[in-house]
């Protein structure tokens, strides 16, 4: 069970967040680790390590088969963690929760289940501009295999979409809307329910990618009134190789199974199979039990955290840091919308992000440099590759300013 | 803790800052490729004019970081006016430097002002960032590919 650092009404203690976090206490180069890496994955808490170490030396056994005792409390932890699951996003059913791998798993299997049966020729699928990879790629695909047409909403300067073109891309041909709820190389928030509520207007089913979104902000996909959401448990404290895919139960049984094994069946004849029922159609082969088991763990951490508690740190963390970094001779910052999580993106005049990543790492920050798998926010911004400081839970303001002052050696190493 | 100025070099700053023979294609370029490292995005196309067994001309264009960007540029120097039979050997000499193998002979001989890039072997993470000029130039010559990759 994990242990809040602090109860919902006192202020936010971070050093006694910290302490949750093994990993974070470590010398890396010669200096104290300082992990602002958090957009690629987030460290885990202790209490997320002692639950998979303890399902594996306690209740180890495979699910929703066998009678004996270690076999129930198998099932029982994985299927509790499926309603857990169902409590983060605020779902009204656990069926409607299906296990993934990460959120790239669950855009596929939206794609290739849901869309490519309803996809004909000359239909359209809508994305942004601002889409990590994975909900490009995946979309891309099946336009191919189906002559559907992928259509990109804008990004303005700011780094928001622009919503002025909304209704001019959606129209009868739509059939699909796939996009971020947070941008990875951007911190943009997107006004989503506005967004949704034209794509539902309009008939058009709609996939959130919220892979940046589940650890920085409390998720309702039925206020929201999206199709489907998804996000991946290591970017929420949690291990990596598990993630949560939500889709509306209605959808989720027009929905086609896209592996085919066991667990996912009701019976099988070789003439013919008929499939068990959502969730568990999609979800073929032994799971990932102690990746849900950990998963449950960490939504149980942020959430007696408090996930506005946490989002309030963070925009502190993002505003100071904006305002530090910005001061540094020869910075520009690339994604300044109004409503931001904590991610800052930038690029140093006359140097390579790699070697930003390179100097930083010898001071023992960590801080991701390249294209964030998002190379078409990269174009529109002219920059090859940025680098980008993102802040979790058990970040501090001391850990933004060794981000400064390493930006300062920088410049010094480079001679800029 | 490895100091810092041993991979930022001088010469490799130098060379980052004012690369030679860059942007630039040889008007009677006879061989080119196009060199990309997916993972980080650096991009070059390298260009040679090979006459007579000789490479008589290099230029670079593209763009990259600065271990890429001087490796490139130190490449194009160290090639110009040398005969092909003697290519591979350098390409060779310079991969055992960055990758910390058993070194044939003397460095500094074969390699000259190329040793700087001695420095890398010690960032892991960025050895690809050095060899990817030179595995373009390879391919430049070979006319396998025209894109390689350093994935």
């Amino acid at each position: 069970m994990s242990h809040p650092a602090s109860a919902p009404d006192d202020p936010y203690d971070v050093e006694r967040v910290r302490r949750d976090f093994p990993i974070l206490h470590q010398q890396v180069n010669g200096h104290p680790l300082v992990y602002l890496d958090n957009g690629a994955t987030s460290q885990k808490p202790r209490c997320v390590i002692d639950a998979i170490s303890d399902y594996y030396l306690r209740d180890n056994s495979n699910v929703h088969r066998g009678v004996h005792t270690l076999a129930a409390r198998a099932t029982e932890a994985f299927e509790s963690a499926r309603t857990r699951a169902q409590e983060f996003l605020r779902a009204q059913d656990s069926k409607e929760i299906v296990f993934v791998r990460g959120t790239s798993e669950a855009i596929n299997l939206v794609a290739r289940g849901y869309a490519v049966p309803q996809l004909k020729a000359g239909d359209e699928v809508l994305i942004t501009e601002m889409e990590h990879h994975s909900n490009i790629v995946p979309w891309q695909m099946i336009c191919q295999e189906t002559g559907a047409l992928l259509r990109v909403l804008p990004i303005d300067e700011q780094g928001e979409l622009s919503l002025d073109q909304l209704d001019d891309l959606m129209h009868a041909k739509t059939r699909v809307l796939a996009l971020t709820h947070v941008s990875n190389a951007l911190g943009t928030v997107n006004p989503l329910a506005q967004i949704i509520r034209k794509a539902r207007d309009k008939g058009i089913v709609t996939i959130v990618d919220g892979a940046q979104a589940a650890p920085h902000m409390r998720i309702d996909v039925q206020k929201l009134g999206c199709d489907f959401y998804a996000f991946s448990g290591h970017k929420v404290y949690g291990p990596t190789g598990i993630g949560v895919l939500y889709g509306r139960m209605p959808l989720l049984r027009e929905m086609q199974p896209y592996q085919g094994g066991g667990e996912m069946i009701r019976k099988v004849s070789f003439d013919e199979t008929t499939y068990a029922d959502p969730p568990y159609k999609f979800e073929a082969g032994t799971p990932n039990i102690a990746g849900a088991v950990g998963l449950a763990a960490a939504l149980d951490y942020v959430d007696e955290l408090g996930l506005e508690r946490i989002a309030r740190h963070e925009l502190t963390l993002l505003k100071y840091a904006t305002a530090a970094v910005e001061k540094v001779a020869g910075i520009r910052i690339i994604g300044r919308a109004r409503e931001k999580a904590g991610i800052l993106t930038f690029i140093i005049d006359g140097v390579h992000a790699h070697d930003v990543g390179t100097i930083m790492d010898h001071q023992g920050i960590a801080i991701r440099a390249g294209h964030h798998c998002a190379m078409p926010v990269m174009k529109k911004f002219g920059v090859a590759a940025t680098t980008r400081a993102s802040f979790g839970l058990y970040n501090t303001h001391q850990e933004v300013d060794a981000l400064v002052s390493g930006l300062h050696e920088v410049r010094e190493i480079m001679g800029t | 803790m490895n100091d810092l100025r041993e991979l930022y070099e001088e010469v490799i700053l130098d060379h980052n800052r004012n690369p030679r023979n860059y942007p630039r294609k040889p008007d009677d370029a006879t061989n080119s490729a196009h060199g990309f490292n997916p993972l980080c995005g650096d991009e070059f196309f390298v260009h040679l004019t090979v006459v007579g067994g000789v490479i008589k001309d290099a230029g670079f264009e593209g763009a990259g970081c600065a271990i890429s960007t001087a490796s490139a540029s130190l490449m194009t120097e160290a090639l110009i006016g040398k005969p092909l039979a003697e290519v591979e050997a350098l390409f060779q000499q310079v991969h055992a430097l960055l990758t910390d193998e058993a070194q044939v002979g003397n460095p500094e001989e074969f390699l000259g002002k190329l040793t700087v890039l001695t420095g890398v072997k010690e960032y892991p993470m960025r050895v690809k960032c050095a060899t990817l000029a030179w595995h373009t130039m390879r391919a430049a010559l070979h006319e396998k590919s025209s894109t390689v990759t350093t994935e």
